[in-house]
């Protein structure tokens, strides 16, 4: 195993030196040297094992032993996605196909005036120095390998901008399909969103893999909240049982203004999401929700960051899991507070309701508090199925299983009542009652 | 329609029920009254399915059924309702919706088509005048956050709903003022009917004032020790317990 470890770090790396071997004059590019920084990171940190605390409860092992053709060429039609029962909206819907942006299947109806979209390599090849402005400023401290292979390997995903004063009609729908019909697949989406101030908009990203070969995405998120803007921020994952997700956004917001992210797992073999929100800003507010359904053998960690760096700030947190089978779960949420930050409220909220004997649930609030003037509350619970109330409702007339779904549903509600994206809320209802009945 | 022959049952190995026998007629009201750990709520939870207790012996035939085979969700839907002593509350299931779910899964077990959403609604609102429950409650989670009063009345509100042929009230006036009292005894009795029976499990004979009983039986030990009118629960009031443990204990 140890050996198969180093193939696939080795592998990458050398992979690397050969693709950079062949840029003609654009590897002494500023957009480069980051790349190339964060190579070095990623060499000299290693894939993480479980003696690296933030991985503590998550063994990569199994994702790293296999081998993945990244950024594989696919003959995926419109017809193929069918397959996968993708809703029809009203929306901004852009496809990446193994990583590759698609124009065929994407379908963009917000005009220019109240946000640019297009993919990062186009965004590049017009304004380098914009894109390079805003590529790995928000992720350049993380100390995670898997962030630094996405900074290394960064070749396409969205660049959206939103001007000042401008909110956007539809909804921005970023959909990731892994085509893993006949070969492992691998891709790192490196997508970057600048919203400007008071700018308001709603954006999705959506994973999902067609075919049972292996999949591996790796993909990493900027988001830049301008004063005053709003951001409303889901993530929904919905792939296979082959399918290896590690996913981390990060967020700056300054003042003013309010961000929203939902993130729901709803099926995958492995998942890591990573979420940081740097509340770098007076009287702003971050909301974190979150919501995971693992079965079988299926493992589903969140880990999130909310650092409040300056005064006045809110941030309020409640994620929701329902394990079942020998499925395992993680939760840790850290809340900093830096010594500038009087009178932060922060709340933080992980409960889990654990239906299987072989099913485990690590959960883990890490409060760092700097200041002295400040509100912050955090509380896990893991618990089973109320039989009280299953009793209460079977007494009325109400079967068993019938019971079983309506208490977990009634668990899900609250998170799933905070997607503000009609056609994404009815969708995950949909899927969720489907789940819940099985 | 109720016929308990020689009922035994224990929880966690210790015997409650210790032969239990009682026969109910449509359209009586039974009170059943006793000292607190006699086991009169043990008796509604094991006729209302609750798991914990072990049935240990004897049978309980319900309309010509082996009530005691049947899951808890088909003795409701066979026509027996429990109002329960402490109501579960329920986040995130509106009253209406788990009443309607209820509903529905009672006609299924019938093979009765379900109630569209018009012909619900139009039955609730009626029952709901029936028992004074306002409206803004049945749209708020289930219990969640209601009044001892209120949740009590919803257990009542529920009964009128669901029409069971036998209703089992466990201590429905523990925690009650007098005027929740009255309007929750209000609401049980216009519920009846000559089809229908009801037992009356309490410690005190208040609530027996409104909901007047026709048989009055002293569970003491795990046993009706004593049997009567309705003039026993006023004999019970005044006197209290004491006397009929002393019976007991002279006797055995």
């Amino acid at each position: 195993m140890i050996t198969e470890t180093i193939d696939l770090k080795t592998k990458l790396i050398s992979d690397f030196h050969a693709r950079e071997a062949v840029m003609n004059g654009e590897a002494s590019s500023e957009f480069h040297q980051k790349k190339r920084a964060a190579l070095a990171q990623f060499e000299r940190l290693g894939f993480p094992s479980l003696k690296n605390e933030e991985w503590k409860y998550s063994n990569v092992k199994d994702l790293i032993s296999a081998s993945y053709q990244f950024n594989a060429a696919s003959s995926i039609a419109l017809s193929d996605l069918e397959d996968l029962k993708i809703p029809e909206q009203e929306a901004n819907i852009i496809y990446f196909i193994n990583g590759h942006y698609s124009s065929e299947l994407s379908r963009l109806i917000s005009p220019e005036s109240e946000i640019t979209i297009s993919s990062l390599s186009e965004a590049y090849k017009k304004d380098p120095a914009l894109v390079n402005s805003y590529f790995n400023e928000l992720t350049k401290e993380d100390q995670d390998a898997f962030t630094s292979l996405n900074t290394a390997f960064t070749q396409d995903g969205i660049f959206i901008n939103v001007p000042d004063n401008r909110t956007v009609t539809h909804p921005v729908i970023l959909r990731f399909v892994s085509d893993a019909r006949s070969q492992n697949v691998g891709s790192q989406p490196r997508n970057i969103i600048h919203v400007g101030r008071n700018a308001h908009v709603k954006l999705a990203e959506a994973f999902r893999t067609l075919g049972s070969e292996r999949s591996f995405t790796n993909s990493v998120t900027e988001i830049y909240v301008g004063e005053e803007a709003g951001v409303e921020y889901y993530k929904v994952q919905n792939e296979s049982e082959n399918a290896y997700h590690i996913g981390t956004t990060h967020v700056r917001m300054l003042d003013r203004s309010h961000f929203y992210a939902g993130t729901v797992t709803l099926n995958g073999r492995f998942t890591r999401n990573n979420l940081n929100i740097v509340l770098d800003g007076e009287r702003c507010d971050a909301h974190m929700y979150g919501l995971y359904f693992p079965d079988g053998t299926q493992h589903v960690d969140n880990h999130t960051v909310a650092d409040h760096r300056k005064p006045n700030s809110e941030s309020n947190e409640l994620y929701k899991g329902i394990l079942r089978d020998k499925s395992k779960g993680v939760f840790n949420g850290k809340i900093f507070v830096r010594p500038d930050a009087q009178k932060t409220n922060a709340f933080q909220s992980c409960k889990n309701i654990v239906l299987s004997p072989d099913a485990t649930m690590n959960t883990k609030p890490q409060l760092e508090i700097f200041a002295d003037d400040v509100k912050c509350s955090h509380g896990t619970t893991t618990g089973q199925i109320d039989e009280e109330a299953l009793f209460y409702m079977r007494s009325r007339g109400i079967s068993r299983p019938e019971a079983m779904a309506l208490l977990m549903y009634a668990f899900c509600a609250d998170v799933v009542s905070q997607i503000k994206i009609d056609s994404i809320r009815t969708y995950l209802e949909e899927v969720i009652a489907a789940k819940l009945a099985s | 329609m109720l016929s308990i022959n020689d009922l035994r049952a224990s929880v966690e190995g210790k015997e409650i029920l210790k032969g239990i026998n009682l026969e109910v007629k449509p359209g009586e009201v039974h009170a059943i009254m006793g000292p607190n750990g006699s086991g009169k709520s043990t008796l509604a939870s094991v006729l209302a399915g609750r798991e914990e207790y072990e049935v240990t012996g004897g049978s309980v035939v319900f309309d010509g059924k082996q009530l005691l085979e049947l899951a808890p969700e088909e003795r409701a839907a066979e026509g027996i309702f429990l109002a329960f002593q402490y109501p579960v509350e329920i986040p995130g299931v509106t009253t209406i919706n788990f009443l309607k779910t209820a509903v529905n899964e009672i006609r299924k077990y019938r093979g009765e088509n379900p109630l569209d959403a018009a012909q619900f609604l139009k039955m609730v609102r009626e029952k709901a005048k029936l028992v004074s429950m306002n409206d803004s409650l049945l749209k708020r989670a289930l219990n969640e956050g209601f009044s001892g009063g209120e949740k009590k009345r919803n257990e009542v509100f529920q009964m009128a709903v669901l029409e069971p042929k036998l209703a089992i009230l466990d201590e429905t006036d523990s925690g009650l003022d007098i005027d929740a009292l009255r309007i929750v005894a209000e609401g049980v009795n216009s519920l009846r009917s000559p089809e229908r029976a009801t037992i009356v499990v309490t410690h005190y004979q208040r609530l027996l004032d409104y909901i007047v009983p026709d048989f009055v039986h002293v569970l003491y030990k795990g046993r009706i020790v004593k049997s009567g009118p309705k003039e026993l629960a006023f004999e019970l009031e005044e006197k209290g317990y004491d006397w009929i443990k002393a019976e007991v204990e002279a006797v055995s």
